[in-house]
């Protein structure tokens, strides 16, 4: 015992002396996190508050194409801009102008209608009822198409969502006009309502709810804060597989191996400092979320209620974090090959555990792999205490997960120490 | 008493071994050097006796203790002097040797004491809360001894503990030395000064091509023939003028 309060007492003097690391250490999680939130919530807010311009081009000018200005209009996400010309619309766009530009084609309201009525005629015919338009020859409709030209840089789930929305539109332009239809053909009063068009079947969030049963709405602030600062503690692999060369390298780790000290004493030294390292990092990221991110237009972190299970799910991430950086530090013969490789591992890490993108979207074999990321299990954990108002029960099987991680990664690197210096 | 019995090492990819069936005797309170040219495999050696290189055959004790079964005791009773700084550079001295005294069980009071007394008998008391990075490689060499024999070893074994330093603190570190071995420490010893392995060692042991080519008292192997009148004399007669530079 006295030899690992040695060690630990070793390591903080190490650090503390290294004014440039603790810097690093520190700072640039927080830099990180309040760049990160800034980034989002701002693509938040475009989405939500401002309007994009895009173009229109109605070749119609009929009733359909202002139903589908109005619907574009009341959605309140864009500008509209009309052009008279696909040419110069297409030109504007594909130019980086314009992020979109909607082609409306001619005739667009005179042919759906024709084709309405033609089925709703032939349906009516089928059924026995004598349409008033029965005796004329019903002339042949093509089919339209509404032309949607993107900015080539504009991201596909930005395209997907306008695509879905105008698809929802024209179907229920189409549906209106399909009920207008019949209804003409079946009433002789027009103010009869034979169909009613209100929406029969709707949706609601239901929402999370609070021990007080207050209903919980996760903010940007709320779904950053638990990823990135899993990010950050896992960079701690980075500075600890460096001092680890290092000693390797000043030759302190060859007088070590010469002491009658174990290696798992002096990496429980290091696991120790390491580990109040990134809790110090955890709760200063918190404390920015929960007093900085207001002060500079930020939603606040809301950490009510969950403050000691978020410093469990630390506790066991930084310990899943240490256990990595031991078995690079262990493994690597210079800080030219820990560094880097680290530091790489990190992000690619970070990207299979859903910090970056959602596991869900994620290709099977990816989602797959993400299971097996220390860094998903973190996430998990943080996203049931923050998002989902879980409890110490739910967040178990990855506690139970990080701290086999660190288990298996401290073993293997004491089993690699020995084998390799085995006398 | 240290016995090696036919020991032997083969680097992993090496053609030759750098240590081959090297048998030995060293007695209590003796200080032994090993000389011998670059590449001899006197470190190989020393890095064996001190658990740092596993032998590829033979064995040897230690006051009794065999390397394989009593590895742990056999550290405690050895101390080690390595040619490199084995120190922290951005801790102090007193921090350096807390630390690695503390790595042998030493605690308390009585370390930081026996640290003080230590620093002063070698000239370093006023430097002891300057971190390492700022001392010569003099002062460097002086803690470096420093770390390896607080815990009072039975043997200290030194790679080369007076190279690159001045008259003064090669003065110092062999009169400590001298004392260490008065108080019962067994001494060995590598060195490529010869003339201060004369006047320093009680006996030597001269390795070429990881064997002992001839053991004995230095003035013993100067007598052996007329025209050798030191015992870099002997040491060139038996392993020739020829560079011995490998990669």
């Amino acid at each position: 015992m006295h030899k690992l309060f040695a060690s630990t007492y070793k390591e903080f003097l190490l650090l503390k002396r290294d004014f440039g690391s603790v810097v690093i250490l520190f700072v640039m999680p927080l830099v990180l996190i309040i760049t990160i939130t800034l980034i989002q919530d701002s693509t938040f807010k475009t989405i939500e508050n401002t309007q994009i311009p895009i173009l229109v081009v109605d070749n119609d000018k009929g009733e359909v194409a202002k139903t589908m200005l109005e619907g574009l209009k009341s959605s309140e996400a864009f500008e509209i801009v009309t052009k008279d010309t696909e040419t110069e619309a297409k030109e504007l766009v594909f130019g980086g102008d314009y992020q979109l530009a909607v082609i409306i084609p001619e005739h667009l309201t005179v042919d759906l209608h024709q084709k309405v009525n033609n089925n709703v005629d032939n349906l009516l015919q089928n059924f026995g009822i004598d349409s008033e338009e029965k005796a004329l020859e019903q002339p042949e409709v093509t089919s339209k198409e509404v032309r949607l030209y993107f900015d080539p840089a504009t991201q596909v789930s930005f395209k997907n969502s306008v695509k879905n929305g105008i698809d929802k539109m024209i179907s229920k332009i189409e549906m209106k006009t399909i009920y207008t239809s019949f209804q003409k053909q079946l009433s002789d009063n027009p103010d009869d309502v034979v169909f009613k068009t209100d929406n029969f079947v709707t949706f609601k969030e239901i929402l999370p709810k609070k021990d007080n049963q207050e209903e919980y709405m996760p903010n940007s602030a709320q779904h950053n804060v638990p990823a990135w600062s899993l990010f950050a503690i896992f960079f701690i692999i980075v500075p600890l597989s460096i001092n680890i060369v290092k000693e390797k390298s000043q030759g302190t780790f060859v007088r070590l191996r010469t002491n009658p000290v174990s290696y798992a004493t002096v990496l429980g030294g290091k696991t120790v400092v390491y580990l109040a390292v990134c809790l110090i990092q955890f709760a200063l990221m918190l404390a920015v979320g929960v007093f900085v991110f207001p002060k500079i237009g930020l939603p606040t972190l809301d950490v009510s209620g969950r403050l000691p299970l978020l410093f469990v799910v630390s506790i066991f991430a930084g310990l899943a974090a240490i256990g990595l950086g031991v078995l690079i530090g262990t493994i690597a013969k210079t800080q030219e090959q820990s560094a880097p490789f680290g530091a790489t591992f990190v992000v690619i890490l970070a990207a299979i555990g859903g910090v970056w993108v959602p596991v869900f979207i994620m290709p099977k074999f990816m989602q797959v792999l993400s299971n097996i990321s220390p860094m998903n299990w973190g996430l998990n954990a943080y996203y049931d205490v923050f998002l989902r108002n879980g409890s110490l029960s739910d967040i178990l099987p990855e506690l139970l997960l990080l701290l086999l991680f660190f288990a298996a990664t401290t073993i293997l690197s004491i089993f690699y120490n020995e084998k390799k210096h085995a006398v | 008493m240290i016995v090696i019995d036919k020991i032997s090492k083969k680097y992993l990819g090496a053609e030759n071994y750098s240590v081959s069936n090297l048998s030995l005797s060293i007695n209590d309170q003796e200080i032994f050097g090993l000389l011998g040219p670059n590449g001899a495999g006197k470190t190989t050696l020393i890095s064996m006796l001190c658990a740092l290189v596993k032998p590829t055959s033979g064995s040897f004790t230690i006051n009794d203790l065999n390397y394989k079964q009593h590895k742990t005791e056999i550290k405690k009773l050895i101390g080690i002097v390595p040619q490199e700084y084995a120190l922290y550079p951005t801790l102090t001295a007193f921090e350096n040797l807390k630390y690695f005294g503390s790595m042998y069980g030493l605690k308390g009071k009585a370390l930081n004491e026996k640290i003080l007394s230590h620093l002063e008998i070698l000239g370093l008391e006023k430097f002891a809360n300057k971190k390492i990075s700022t001392f010569s490689g003099g002062m460097k060499r002086r803690v470096n001894l420093l770390a390896s024999i607080l815990h009072n070893p039975k043997v200290l074994i030194l790679d080369e503990p007076t190279v690159g330093v001045d008259v003064q603190s090669k003065n110092v570190i062999i009169s400590f030395l001298k004392e260490l071995n008065a108080n019962g420490t067994t001494i060995i010893y590598t060195s490529h000064h010869l003339n201060e392995a004369e006047q320093f060692c009680t006996k030597v042991a001269i390795i070429d091509h990881g064997q002992i080519i001839v053991e004995g008292k230095p003035k013993d192997l100067i007598n052996k023939a007329e025209d050798l009148h030191n015992l870099e004399d002997v040491f060139i007669s038996l392993t020739g003028k020829e560079l011995r530079d490998y990669a």
